[in-house]
């Protein structure tokens, strides 16, 4: 029973497992619920999603399967203006066309509109409630994907949009909300607890031992048991950053409060023989790049937070540096980097699917050998699992 | 046993569902939501809805698991044994019974609620797998099984600051408190402040919904937050003109010590509240 829904489920990659199947049939069985479908939603919702963040795509699986709708749910689907699907529907149709059809209201224009596409590739058969441009792209130059625009279900037949069609969980999908709090909880993930420095703490355990074996009271402290990893940052800054310094300023007071050893220097699209502490004051005093490498020890961790976005030159080639002339090409400075510092990560603002279209992005990511994760806080997370395996 | 809401408390309908899945299978329903969306509160309306016990296990970064089964007293079972009390033969005077102890001996079905339980070790939810699967632990003391008579209904509240693990989830029914459109608010409000003027209630709402809207805020305020302004509002008895005036240049609502609870927020609005001066200036 069910068992599409449940191998749908498990190939949308939400963590389901054959126990919540079996509770959700148990849960049938002794009529948790009434007939009613919302109802059968709720209850599977309960049953099979464990993360918030998998809200949003429950629910499209959900319509997937009950509905057969066709989503795919690796694409965001953009909410797109109505002015440019008017602009479409001007391209479509003829003036005439369009004022007879402005007479009737937008959702009709929809509806035509619909139609028209579908006549004119002639992949849309079945009538679909979506509209999927595919081969051809109106928006193209504006830089949007239309492939999978959602045009607002069943409008203007009088029929109110299901619950899950509503989507109501998408913000938050995990890629989308970061704030610090949140950041705090990604980075959490890199803990290693350990014990030094003073002794301040009463060991309760030993000192019972001790007392014991000695035959008077014995007191063993020992120190306090704290997040001993150490954390290397490194900012870019200026230039194509200015963007993201909202995002890149939340990481940096959620990382200075969950890191206690944890050091951070500024650099310019890349780390080249220098680096600075103050921006302000980035020309007067600079910190040659080998004496960070000769002052923290190797099981530093380190972070480079950049958009990876420059001139190819600024990668591979001496003198490409925009601001100075550099000796050495970047490339040799950031292998000299990753060298010492086995475990290291780059996190880059820049949303993941727009990657493959800067070369300098791709030429970054191969030097990390492939440890460049999104400042998302699926990317933060997955990054500091990262660091967490490599030693 | 079904819940649907009580005369204090609005419940959405995937959450009646949820709650009734959980008290019908007698499996854990793990709760996460915004601050101040209501979680803790739930556990007690729905003891007062099935007139159970309501049993509260509340969990601090401290707390062990063995201590919602039972703790064994040595301190005390040590002294006794240097005054010569009887009591000290028999080890079962010692074994201080913990939270679940109480909920699986309990006459009634209880309602068991465990709150906040990611502030505790990363491997508490895994240390209590065994004992919320089975409903029975043993104590290795006095070699006896505590088994649940009958499986009580427990509700457990996360805020979402430590990542569970997938074992626990497995075991556990999920609903996530979504922050209540404007009508649940508006059914929120007259639940509890039923007397209250129907226009005040209107304009308090719309400021604060567009309060949530404004982006950068820190803290946004919540329901429970919204509630103690309302009846910082009904104590003060502000002439209804005062909500209703929305001039710009007091962007700032009355009393807003009671939403914003962050001094960066506050500041905040005072920085919005003069642009809007400068902009009405023009």
């Amino acid at each position: 029973m069910f068992l599409n829904f449940f191998t749908e489920l498990r190939a949308a990659r939400i963590p389901v497992s054959l126990k919540e199947h079996l509770t959700l049939l148990e849960a049938l069985k002794s009529d948790v619920i009434g007939k009613r479908v919302e109802e059968f939603y709720y209850l599977s919702r309960s049953t099979y999603v464990k993360d918030e963040a998998m809200l949003d795509r429950f629910d499209q699986v959900f319509g997937k399967v009950f509905n057969g709708l066709e989503t795919s749910f690796d694409q965001e689907t953009a909410e797109v203006p109505d002015e440019w699907l008017k602009q479409l529907a001007e391209a479509v149709f003829s003036e005439e066309e369009m004022k007879a059809i402005e007479e009737k209201g937008f959702d009709e224009i929809m509806e035509e509109l619909k139609k028209r596409l579908d006549e004119q590739e002639g992949r849309h058969e079945g009538g679909n409630k979506w509209i999927g441009t595919g081969g051809k792209s109106p928006f193209g130059n504006s830089g949007y994907n239309p492939a999978g625009v959602r045009i607002g279900g069943k409008g203007g037949q009088g029929r109110a949009i299901k619950v899950w069609e509503k989507r109501a969980f998408k913000d938050l999908n995990d890629d989308v909300e970061i704030g610090t709090r949140n950041i705090k909880v990604a980075l959490r993930r890199l803990r290693k607890f350990a014990r030094d420095g003073a002794q301040e703490e009463l060991d309760l355990d030993s000192t019972i031992r001790g007392t014991a074996n000695k035959g008077y009271l014995d007191i063993v402290m020992r120190p306090e048991r704290r997040n001993a990893v150490k954390v290397l940052i490194f900012f870019d800054i200026g230039g194509s950053m200015d963007g993201h310094i909202r995002t890149c300023e939340e990481l940096f007071s959620a990382a200075s409060s969950e890191f206690k050893n944890m050091e951070y220097f500024y650099f310019h699209n890349m780390p080249y023989e220098a680096v600075w502490k103050d921006n302000k004051r980035r020309w007067s005093e600079r910190i040659p790049t080998f004496d960070i490498l000769h002052k923290y020890p190797h099981d530093y961790k380190l972070i480079f937070v950049g958009d990876a976005s420059m001139s190819p030159y600024e990668v591979s080639y001496p003198g490409g540096s925009v601001e100075h002339w550099n000796e050495e090409p970047g490339e040799v400075w950031l292998r000299r980097m990753t060298d010492v510092y086995h475990s290291a990560v780059w996190l880059n603002p820049i949303p993941e699917k727009h990657w493959q279209y800067g070369q300098s992005v791709q030429m970054i990511k191969t030097l990390m050998e492939n440890r460049m994760y999104p400042l998302t806080l699926g990317g933060i997370e997955e990054a500091m699992r990262t660091l967490t395996r490599s030693h | 046993m079904r819940f649907d809401g009580t005369r204090d408390y609005v419940a959405t309908e995937d959450l009646k569902v949820a709650v009734n899945a959980a008290a019908t299978l007698r499996r854990p329903l793990l709760i996460k939501g915004e601050p101040g969306t209501g979680k803790t509160v739930l556990a007690t309306e729905v003891a007062k809805a099935m007139g159970a016990p309501l049993i509260e296990w509340h969990i601090k970064s401290t707390t062990k698991a063995q201590q919602g089964l039972y703790e064994y007293d040595a301190v005390s079972r040590l002294r006794d044994s240097q005054l010569g009390d009887e009591r000290v033969h028999d080890i079962s005077n010692y074994i201080k019974r913990g939270k679940l102890w109480e909920a699986f001996t309990a006459e009634q079905t209880p309602i068991l609620l465990v709150d906040e339980i990611d502030k505790a070790d990363i491997e508490f939810p895994n240390d209590l797998l065994q004992e919320l699967d089975r409903m029975e632990f043993f104590v290795y003391e006095t070699g006896e099984t505590v088994r649940a008579k009958e499986r009580p209904i427990i509700i457990i509240t996360s805020n979402n600051e430590k990542e569970l693990p997938d074992a626990f989830l497995r075991r556990c029914f999920f609903h996530y408190i979504q922050f209540p459109d404007a009508e649940t608010m508006q059914e929120i409000i007259d639940v509890h402040f039923p007397d209250i003027q129907k226009e005040l209630v209107k304009e308090a709402l719309s400021i604060f919904f567009d309060m949530r809207e404004v982006p950068g805020l820190k803290k946004k305020p919540s329901t429970s937050e919204l509630l103690d302004w309302l009846k910082l509002l009904m104590h003060e008895d502000l002439p209804l003109e005062v909500l209703k005036s929305r001039d710009p240049k007091k962007l700032i609502p009355p009393l807003h010590g009671a939403l914003l609870k962050n001094e960066q927020d506050v500041m905040l609005f005072e920085k919005l509240a003069f642009i809007n001066r400068r902009e009405g200036r023009q």
